[in-house]
Order: C-alpha cells, then structure tokens, then sequence
C-alpha cells in the first residue's frame, strides 16, 4: 500500500491565479525514500504543506498514510513528521529544551523513542545545553530532524533540509536519512540540489508546478536519449558561443569546468572539432560523458 | 494537562530569557506612574511669591505668617516700586505678588475694611488662576480668623468643600489612570506580538503539524504575562502608597481581584489581535495605536468623558479601561465595596469571555 498518494492535486495562488502546482499526481510507496527534485518556485514547499495538512488544495485530493489531506487532517498530523525548510525550533530553547517540548507535545517523551534518535542525537548532545539560536547550520537541521521524528512517525516530510547546509554535513545528512528508511519510516524529501537526488530510491522532476517525470534515479538517466559530450577549451564563452551556433547542436550549456552538447544527428568527434578549429578555438578537449540526474533536469526543460 | 504545562514553561523561558522584554515589562510602570505622579502633574506647588510689606504692623505680620505657613509659595519679601515688581515678573523671577498698603492694621481696626492686592503672571493662565485661588484663600482664611474674636450677629461664609481628594491632588486622578493605561500597554502589546511571532519565525507551521491545542497555546500564552502584570500591579500600589502619598482607601483584595479580571481582558485583547494580524510589526503598531490613544482620550483620566459628545461616549463604552478606571477609583479613593462596582465588573468579564470565545473560533488552523 502506498504511503503517500497525490491526484491531480493543484495549488493556485493570488489574483493572477498562479498556478503553483498543476495537476500533480504520484504516489510514494511504503517505506521508500521518494525525492522532489526541482528549482527554487517550483512548487515543492506547496505541496509539502498541503500533504501536511497546512494548506487547503484547490483541485485534486491527496492521501497521506490512507487518511484524506483535507477531512482526516487532526489524524494525519498527530502521525507525520514536518521539517519545514526555513529552520523553524525555539531560537530561545536549548536543543534539550526543544527536543522535550515536541515530544510532549506529541505526547511521548524522549526515552520512548531514544533508539530511533540516538546516532543523531549523540552528534549535537555535547552542546544540549546551547540555545537552539546559537548553532551551526549542521546542527541546527540535526536538532530539527531530532524533533520531527521524536514521536516515530510513519511519514516524514522534509522540506529542502540540506539547503544552506555545508557539504560535509549534508553527506552526513543523508546517511542519517538512509539509516532511517531501514526503520521502515516512509521519507519524502525535497531538494534543489541535482547530485543528491541519485541518493533517492524514486524521483520526481518538478518545474512551474509540473511534473516532468517520476523514476528511479537510475531509469531518469538512462533514459536520455542522446549521446552526451564534454568539452573543454581554453576560452570557455568562445566554445559556448561556437556551439550554440553550430547546426547540428541540440542542448548546449556549461556544466561545471566543462559544458555539455548533444546533438541532432550521429555526428563524429572529429567533425565538432574541426568545426571548432575553424571558429579559431585552441586547445579543445572533448570526450563522451554519461548523463547526471541535472542533464536529464535540463533536457526535459527544453522539450 | 501535563502538555499545558509545557507550553507555559516554554513561554516563561520566552519571556525571562528576553531581556528587552523584561525591561519593557518592569521598566514601563515604574517610569509611567513616577512621570505621571510627579512631573505631569497640574497641582502648583512652590510658585515664587513676592511679598511687599508696605505696612510693617501686627496685622500684616499675622497675614505674611499665613502665606508662609503654606506650601504653595516660595516667599520673597521685599519693598518694590510698581515698577521694579513689573521687571521681576517680566524675568519670571517671580510668579504671584501680594502688596500689603500703608496702614493695614489701622484699616482693618479702624475701618473694618482693609485691602490687598494679589498679582499674578496671566501668561499661563491655568496656574495664574490657581495661584489667586490659593492666595485668596489663605487671606479669607485669615479674615475668618480675625473675625471669630468679633460678636457679630449674622454672617454667611460660602463654604466650599472638596470631598475625597480635599487637597485636589493630581495622584488621585493619576494611579488609576496609570494603572489602566500601564496594564492595558504591556498585557496587549506583550501578547499581541506572542502568537504572531510563532507565525514569522514558522514555529506555527511545525505547531500545526502535531496534536496540539488551540486554547493550550492561547492560555500558556497568557498566563506569563498575568503573573508579571500582578507583580506589576504590587509595584503600582507600593510606589503610589510610599511615594506617592495615595492610600488604598478599600479592600485590597477586591482591587487586586478586580485588576486580575482586567489583566485578563487586556490579554485576552492582545491574544485576539495576534491571531488576527501576520507580522509582529502590524501587531505592535495595532496594540499601540489602536489601545494607546483610545486609553488615553476615552478612559477618563485624561479628558472628562462627560464633556465629550455623544457619539465619543459611545464609543468609550468599548475602552475596556474606563471600566477599569472607574473600578479602581471607586475601590482605592472611595473606598466602596464590591455592590458599587458589580456593573462595571459584569461588563469587563463580558469582554473577555467573548474575546476568548472569538480568539478561539477564529484560531487559524492552517497557514494563511
């Protein structure tokens, strides 16, 4: 049975009448660790709300563990956890103070449910003591997962939990959430970050409101279906510039120290190079590459 | 029950652990009721007077002792022409002067009839007048004297008496007033900014998702503020009975029962203003120029609400603190007891209970 199920759920808002999620449909299965992936407005912070029950949808139903988002709101919300994406504790509260907060709000206490906590909470327990106000980005998305998933909760929402969150920390992150899935808690997380959306056991390619696609990290990928290349020269805009205009170019951008084209037809190494030399690059370096999960992104946005 | 209590602690620790709050909080009564007691008060005390003595007799000597026994005036005595007298008032160094003529004894036991004359610096016409008033009064008073050792058959003396506050003193009118205006500030300023502050930091948001309590999140809120506001209302009492020279003339219980009931009605106020508005700026903004003014204009204690037009004194009937003001000047000046109040009371526990009623009811239960 699936954890989360969402139809043509929409979300419209103000005079204008924007559309911020369209017609959205997925459905997140038991004990899987589903990921939103898309830019900043695309609609994941929406929909985070309104599968938590804060926000009425205007079209379109969803559930969360079988229980209706808008009629069984009081039941959905004593068994999920939220993670909002803006840091939302007690600045004023220690990170002790906190956590026993929401577990007695959730009307449990800590030692109840130590066990599932614990390999997060020992890494922030030296500074228990510390305003929630005064902690580092790391630790302060440690202190939130602590309280949102004090009370065990079925489903977990998380709401774009390592932005601002150093690189370090955000591995470490996303091992405390693979961790979690072997407890059999259902995760659904959102993140703008391309590279961590292969840590994911499903994905959903979200822009404007719209789902682009739902697959496996793996199935996305290899399901471009061009050839993808790098290239690299000694003057970057120049080779962009060059094969933007080049006629058998498809997609083009930079990517990182490289940028990636594909193209209209099975053209050779040679001839791209060739076509370059006569645009007077120096210097170019291009080699076959396999597509990531922000290519797939990119693609989709330009059909 | 056991959730209740720590939402009130989380709220303490909000409140203790504010500094700026805690200054605002305790600083403001104080600073308001000494202000208030002392420095905007209309009672004039220790005007410069000016005594010229032109008679030197017994009589006059009897009249200047008078004056100086009061403390109204700060006397100066000293023989001016006209036009001396008229530099000295034009510098200010003198506010009021009573020039006693040429033979006042003689007058008065000759005649049975003798003059004075009191000037006063019109310019401020408020104290010209009270100053004159004060004056005049001490010379009847000194006539009266002299003529208790006559045998005269009939005499009327117009007597006015001014009950409760004999001396017209200004604290009377302002403890009250101080503590209406001070307890309706910091209850519904402190409690307007509470719940929409959980809205701005998004503390709300993860409120909401959990099987928390609307009236749990309301009440933990209010009950901080009601227990730092009677610690407030024992600083107004001790700094008007110790400094200010006010005694609380009825039961203290029943004020300090009364001020609890309005301590509620202001909390209740500022629970309903913080559910109502998004940012704490609007809230502090709707608190202080929404409850400042109207308490100030329409509580009374300023301006006398039975002076107003009729539509003003309607409106005033929705000012909680006019209720609260007359409540308190009728159990600290008057010293009545609950039968005269129960009116005023019945009305202010209606407020709150449809405050908290509406508060409730309109508790958003979801984000915007």
């Amino acid at each position: 049975m699936e954890a989360v199920a969402l139809r043509n759920l929409s979300k419209v808002y103000g005079k204008e009448a924007t559309r911020a999620v369209n017609d959205v449909s997925f459905t997140v299965n038991k004990g899987e660790l589903f990921g939103l992936i898309g830019p900043d407005g695309a609609g994941k912070t929406s929909i985070f709300r309104m599968l938590t029950t804060v926000l009425l949808p205007d079209g379109g139903s969803a559930t969360v563990d079988g229980l209706d988002i808008v009629k069984d709101y009081k039941q959905i919300r004593s068994r999920v956890g939220y993670m909002p994406g803006k840091f939302s504790l007690y600045p004023d509260l220690t990170i002790e103070e906190n956590l026993n907060f929401f577990a007695t709000v959730f009307n449990t206490t800590v030692e109840e449910n130590y066990a599932l906590i614990k390999d997060i909470y020992v890494q922030i327990e030296p500074f228990k003591t510390r305003r929630a106000g005064k902690l580092s980005g790391g630790m302060k998305q440690k202190l939130a997962l602590c309280c949102a998933l004090i009370h065990k909760p079925s489903v977990l929402f998380l709401d774009e939990p390592t932005t601002g969150v150093d690189p370090v920390s955000r591995k470490e992150f996303w091992d405390m959430l693979k961790r979690l899935k072997e407890q059999a808690i259902t995760i659904v997380v959102s993140t703008p970050y391309m590279d961590e959306a292969t840590l994911c056991d499903r994905i959903a390619l979200i822009q404007n409101g719209n789902i682009l696609s739902i697959d496996t990290p793996a199935n996305v990928v290899a399901s471009y279906p061009e050839k993808l290349f790098a290239l690299k020269a000694g003057n970057m805009y120049a080779l962009l510039q060059a094969m933007e205009h080049y006629e058998h170019t498809l997609n083009s951008y930079a990517f990182g120290e490289y940028m990636h084209a594909s193209f209209r037809t099975d053209v050779s190494e040679v001839d791209v190079k060739n076509y370059l030399q006569q645009q007077g690059l120096q210097g170019v370096e291009m080699k076959t590459t396999v597509p990531t999960i922000e290519d797939c992104f990119i693609k989709l946005l330009k059909d | 029950m056991k959730q209740f209590l720590t939402f009130v602690r989380k709220e303490f620790a909000h409140v203790l652990r504010d500094q700026k709050t805690l200054l605002i909080l305790f600083g403001m009564p104080i600073v308001q009721i000494l202000i208030f007691g002392f420095a905007l008060t209309n009672e004039v005390k220790n005007s410069k007077m000016l005594i010229v003595d032109n008679a030197h007799d017994r009589a006059s000597q009897q009249l200047i002792a008078k004056v100086e026994a009061s403390r109204y005036f700060e006397i100066e005595q000293s023989v001016m022409s006209p036009l001396q007298m008229e530099a000295a008032f034009r510098e200010g160094k003198i506010k009021v002067a009573l020039v006693i003529p040429d033979n006042f004894n003689g007058d008065l036991l000759h005649l049975n009839e003798a003059n004075v004359q009191i000037i006063a610096d019109a310019s401020d016409p408020n104290t010209a007048t009270s100053l004159i008033n004060y004056a005049t009064s001490i010379v009847q008073d000194y006539q009266t004297g002299l003529n208790r050792n006559l045998t005269v058959p009939f005499r009327i003396i117009p007597e006015t008496r001014m009950i409760y506050n004999p001396q017209l003193k200004g604290v009377y009118n302002y403890v009250p007033g101080v503590m209406a205006l001070v307890l309706m500030l910091v209850c519904v300023m402190m409690t307007a900014v509470s719940i929409v502050r959980e809205k701005e930091t998004g503390t709300m948001e993860i409120l909401l998702v959990s099987p928390f309590k609307p009236i749990f999140v309301i009440l933990a809120k209010a009950v901080p503020y009601l227990i730092l506001s009677l610690i407030n209302v024992v600083t107004i009492l001790l700094l008007s009975v110790y400094v200010l020279d006010l005694p609380v003339a009825g039961s203290l219980l029943l004020l300090f029962a009364e001020s609890t009931l309005f301590i509620i009605t202001s909390l209740a106020l500022g629970i309903f203003i913080s559910i109502k508005t998004s940012s704490q700026q609007v809230a502090m903004l709707i608190s202080l120029m929404g409850m400042l003014l109207p308490t100030m204009l329409f509580s009374g204690f300023m301006f006398p609400i039975e002076n107003m037009p009729l539509p003003l004194q309607m409106i005033s009937n929705i000012v909680p603190a006019k209720w609260y003001y007359i409540i308190v000047k009728a159990v600290m000046i008057k010293g009545l007891g609950f039968n005269a109040i129960w009116k005023e009371t019945l009305i202010l526990a209606g407020m709150t209970a449809v405050l908290f009623i509406v508060s409730l009811r309109t508790f958003k239960i979801r984000l915007a």
